[in-house]
């Protein structure tokens, strides 16, 4: 994965077999969002046309769709961002790509001063999404491994998305396209190509606000999302070996949190680490921790344990990011310290 | 161009090309990190602009002015070893490929990947050298993909506004990433929009190093004697993929040869040889070239990667 720099022409389309690549599975939600419902319509940098995107994502919508609906941009995030927030207004469904998640600080503007609070003012909806190729351990840089949800998770009138399955990566864009309100849609880049998993046919939605027990355990809960699910996953199966039983809940929604499903995981093993890529300050963990510290902490038979990227730029080079990023053996190391409290 | 500088600019031209090939051809063999980009066909832009600028001038390049940081004293190890992650690259391992090649010492602003935010930030420079009196240009470049953003637009009319001593080169290379000129905008001639803004601007054959290298040192000359910005439009050819992992696929091929058959290199060097340069002085500096970039890679190949520990160190001046 990591020579290839995220990019490759390799789609394999699976007609009757239903295991899908998370991207795969991307694909299809919008195929089959822009199939029913004619107000749906794709645009970004390079989405059109034979190319589809910076990862393919967007192959074959031009062909079957047509350029007006499948548009491409040029380098215009503000604008087309906000162009956006128009034609949601005037009943539209755009499901915008942001060429790399870090590019939306360019829209900024357009994103949490007006699309934000447009339905509070009195505005108007928009429902829009933003899909935003986020995350690293590629090797992108700085520049293209960001995980930038803490801004959006912080503004009032947004919706936040993360997917961690082909399965919820289709489900979830889906409800996204449904939802009346802009929704940010956090893809993650590495799980692209290197996850395949039974993704259901025809429509497919997955409930915004719902969290998944991907593991059930009794000793210790690992609260991720993104592709922190699959590395907790793993650690969970490393000290497995040693009897300790962990429990996985994937938040998949980051705002509306779900949390009484936090709180029910949180009691129930009384020992929680919370992981995700994005560094740790102020992060979607802090406010986990929190809420679990608020109202459960009776319950607590430990300290919470925040696991994020380091609180630096996220750095290129391989021993530096591999210091950046959480990994099974971090996640590892604070489920023991957690069991052996 | 007197005969001095037209060697010196071959030399960077030759220079500049070995290093993209020695590149495209590490990253294909696998042994290159991440992703980064080729700026092949433009090493008349980078080369002709870089070296109107003097040695106080500030300089912003992008992705594909691989040419600009060589001249203004980047050498080709520190670079490679930034593109391989080493410490001893240009950012210590921080930043990847063609991005983040800054050095103050060199008068170079690194590049921050958000296209096209150079722009403002050279424009700043400018500012500070017009509000200390100071005798200084700064220059910058911009795709024609990036003159569609807002921040261009911004800029420039501030940059008319303030008088600033400032020189925006346009780097036309028909695509922005799969998107060709026609569908990033109405207009084919960019340079055309900017005296809306109250801004001197030129266009010029990007492949001819002679005349990038004339527009610019006359903006230069200007900027540096009170006259204000200008902004020159180079019409040139993206000559490989967006990024090492594109094919490019999308680019008809007939363009493609009609741009090949007017390679700013060879162009030049028949120019050279048709002047009466004799042809073994540019073989000798083809040679010369080569040996630099191989012990470059050499040297960036051996080099040790960033101490893991040292991750968390520099976040704050
Ligand atoms: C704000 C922003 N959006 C998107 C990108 C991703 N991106 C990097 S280069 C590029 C195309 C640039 O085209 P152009 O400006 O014409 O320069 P060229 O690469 O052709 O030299 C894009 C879309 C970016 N770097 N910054």
């Amino acid at each position: 994965m990591s020579d290839n720099f995220g990019f490759s022409d390799t789609l394999q389309h699976a007609a009757d077999d239903r295991t899908l690549t998370y991207l795969e599975a991307i694909t299809e939600a919008l195929f089959v969002e822009m199939d029913r419902d004619e107000n749906v319509l794709v645009m970004g940098e390079d989405v059109g046309g034979d190319f589809g995107g910076a990862f393919k994502v967007t192959k074959g919508l031009a062909a079957k769709f047509g350029d007006r609906r499948v548009i491409n941009t040029p380098i215009a995030e503000l604008s087309f961002t906000g162009m956006a927030n128009g034609m949601a207004l005037m009943g539209l469904r755009p499901v915008v790509e942001m060429q790399f998640a870090d590019f939306i600080s360019s829209g900024f503007d357009s994103i949490v001063q007006f699309a934000a609070t447009s339905h509070y003012r009195g505005i108007g909806k928009v429902p829009w999404v933003i899909r935003a190729p986020s995350d690293g351990g590629i090797r992108s840089g700085p520049f293209h491994s960001q995980n930038p949800e803490a801004w959006f998770v912080h503004t009032p009138g947004l919706k936040v998305v993360a997917p961690s399955t082909p399965a919820d990566a289709k489900g979830l864009l889906a409800a996204a396209i449904r939802d009346d309100n802009p929704v940010i849609y956090f893809e993650a880049k590495p799980l692209y190509r290197s996850i395949k998993g039974d993704v259901p046919g025809g429509e497919h939605v997955t409930e915004i606000g719902k969290a998944a027990v991907r593991r059930s355990g009794t000793d210790v809960t690992v609260i991720a999302y993104g592709t922190q699910v699959h590395t907790a996953l793993e650690a969970a199966e490393i000290v497995a070996a040693d009897g300790i039983d962990v429990a996985v809940l994937d938040l998949r929604t980051l705002k509306p949190l779900d949390t009484e499903a936090i709180l029910e995981a949180a009691i129930k093993t009384g020992k929680v680490v919370v992981v995700h890529a994005a560094n740790r300050m102020v992060g979607v963990g802090a406010e986990v921790a929190a809420l679990i510290a608020e109202e459960a902490f009776e319950s607590l038979d430990a300290p919470i344990i925040r696991i994020g990227g380091l609180d630096t730029p996220v750095p290129f080079s391989p021993p530096l990011e591999d210091a950046y990023r959480p990994n099974a053996g971090k996640i590892e190391a604070a489920i023991r310290e957690l069991a052996d409290y | 161009m007197n005969e001095t500088i037209r060697l010196t600019a071959y030399r960077w031209m030759t220079l500049t090309r070995t290093f993209d090939e020695t590149m495209v051809a590490m990253w294909k063999q696998g042994r290159g990190i991440g992703g980064t980009f080729s700026e092949r066909g433009h090493e008349a832009v980078s080369v002709g602009a870089g070296l109107a600028l003097g040695p106080d001038d500030v300089v912003a390049p992008m992705h594909r002015d691989l040419g600009t940081y060589l001249l203004r004293g980047m050498t080709p190890e520190r670079i490679f070893g930034n593109l391989l992650g080493r410490q001893m690259g240009v950012s210590g391992g921080r930043d990847s490929n063609l991005h983040g090649l800054g050095d103050l010492d060199l008068n170079i602003i690194g590049f921050i990947s958000h296209i096209p935010q150079a722009i403002p930030t050279a424009l700043g420079a400018a500012m500070a050298f017009r509000y200390r009196d100071e005798p200084r240009v700064a220059m910058t470049f911009v795709g024609d993909g990036g003159s569609c953003s807002g921040a261009f637009h911004e800029s420039l009319n501030m940059a008319a506004l303030y008088n600033a001593p400032f020189v925006l080169i346009i780097e036309n290379n028909q695509y922005a990433y799969s998107t060709p000129l026609s569908q990033e905008m109405k207009v084919a001639d960019i340079a055309g929009r900017l005296p809306g803004y109250g801004l001197a601007a030129t266009t010029v054959d990007g492949n001819d190093v002679e005349a990038v290298h004339a527009a610019t040192t006359d903006a230069v000359e200007r900027a540096r004697a009170g006259g204000g910005p200008s902004v020159i439009e180079a019409r040139t050819m993206r000559m490989l993929g967006h990024a090492i992992h594109d094919g490019a696929e999308y680019v008809p091929e007939a363009l493609l040869a009609e741009w090949e058959s007017r390679d700013p290199v060879r162009m030049f060097r028949t120019r050279l040889i048709n002047s009466g340069v004799p042809e073994t002085d540019l073989d000798a500096l083809d040679q010369a070239a080569a040996t630099e970039i191989a012990a470059a890679v050499r040297v960036a190949e051996a080099a040790p990667l960033p101490n893991p520990e040292s991750v968390s160190e520099g976040v704050f001046a």
